[in-house]
């Protein structure tokens, strides 16, 4: 169950439209490492641990996942409004333009769409809290990029926000992992996958 | 900024603070520092939402007026802003 508040988590106010920062920033709606991979990856991956505070975190930062995908796409979105088809031509939208107007459609930068195959749930709370690190880097990594493109303020701030909470976290899924090791065998964490085999954790 | 954009900046001010918050108290459940913030910006959140529904419009469908008719579907969407 989810339940909507009418704001964004951090403000968008986006002054000039720019259609080539737009190409460039769609990747992180529908990318490789972007939100919309996150929050789906997070929310899927959580029914395979027992562990209720390690779901809490999947649920929590998958959650928020879905408020920086609505930031994203705000930006996309205010970047791409009133454009003259003179701009559209120019800055290269027109291929993406073509198919989707000016609607909101979740690909990479490339134009390769978003695919289900950029994110992993293996049923296996050690390996998918692995995975999430290394995503919460990728991730980091892809803003870091962003930033050394763009230099228009009210594009930076809100992309900033997002690249800070990528790093926090990654913080918050290094703990979940050891409140995870901390509830198995300690002589040998891969002793039984506690989202498959029958065997009792250390805390019930 | 006007007394509306104030407003809702600092609800989400007050609303990241208890996000991130949230996340720190998930692995760390015992906290008490962390849990006396909580409490605290979470009163201060319910305060400034319920101001800002009374004085512009509703952020949630629970806060919104449904008397004489559906205030809710009429609240502007959040990433209408810029370009003014």
């Amino acid at each position: 169950m989810w339940s909507y508040e009418k704001r964004l988590q951090f403000p968008v106010k986006i002054k000039e439209p720019n259609a080539k920062l737009a190409q460039i920033i769609i990747s992180q709606y529908g990318g490789p490492d972007g939100e919309m991979g996150a929050s789906m990856r997070y929310l899927s991956q959580r029914y395979a641990t027992p562990f209720r505070e390690v779901a809490g975190v999947l649920t929590d930062i998958g959650t928020e996942e879905l408020a920086h995908l609505e930031m994203v796409a705000t930006i996309v979105h205010q970047l791409t409004r009133n454009l003259s088809m003179e701009e559209i031509e120019r800055s290269g939208l027109d291929k993406y333009y073509v198919d989707h107007t000016l609607g909101i459609w979740p690909q990479a930068a490339g134009g390769v769409p978003f695919n289900a195959c950029e994110f992993q749930s293996k049923g296996d709370i050690i390996t998918d809290l692995s995975e999430d690190m290394a995503a919460e880097q990728k991730a980091r990594t892809t803003y870091d990029n962003i930033l050394r493109l763009i230099t228009e303020p009210d594009v930076c701030e809100p992309i900033k926000f997002l690249r800070e909470r990528e790093i926090v976290h990654y913080q918050r899924f290094g703990e979940a992992l050891r409140l995870t090791t901390d509830k198995l065998n300690e002589k040998n964490f891969y002793a039984f996958n506690p989202g498959f085999d029958k065997c009792e954790s250390r805390n019930g | 900024m006007n007394g509306k954009e104030q407003l809702l900046f600092n609800i989400g001010v007050v609303d990241f603070t208890l996000v991130d918050l949230a996340l720190f108290l998930d692995t760390h459940p015992t906290d008490r520092r962390a849990l006396e913030y909580y409490r605290h910006y979470a009163q201060i959140k319910k305060q400034l939402c319920k101001e800002f529904s009374k004085k512009y419009y509703p952020l949630t469908m629970e806060e919104a007026n449904c008397e004489k008719a559906w205030e809710w579907g009429a609240a502007p969407m959040p990433w209408e802003g810029g370009c003014e």
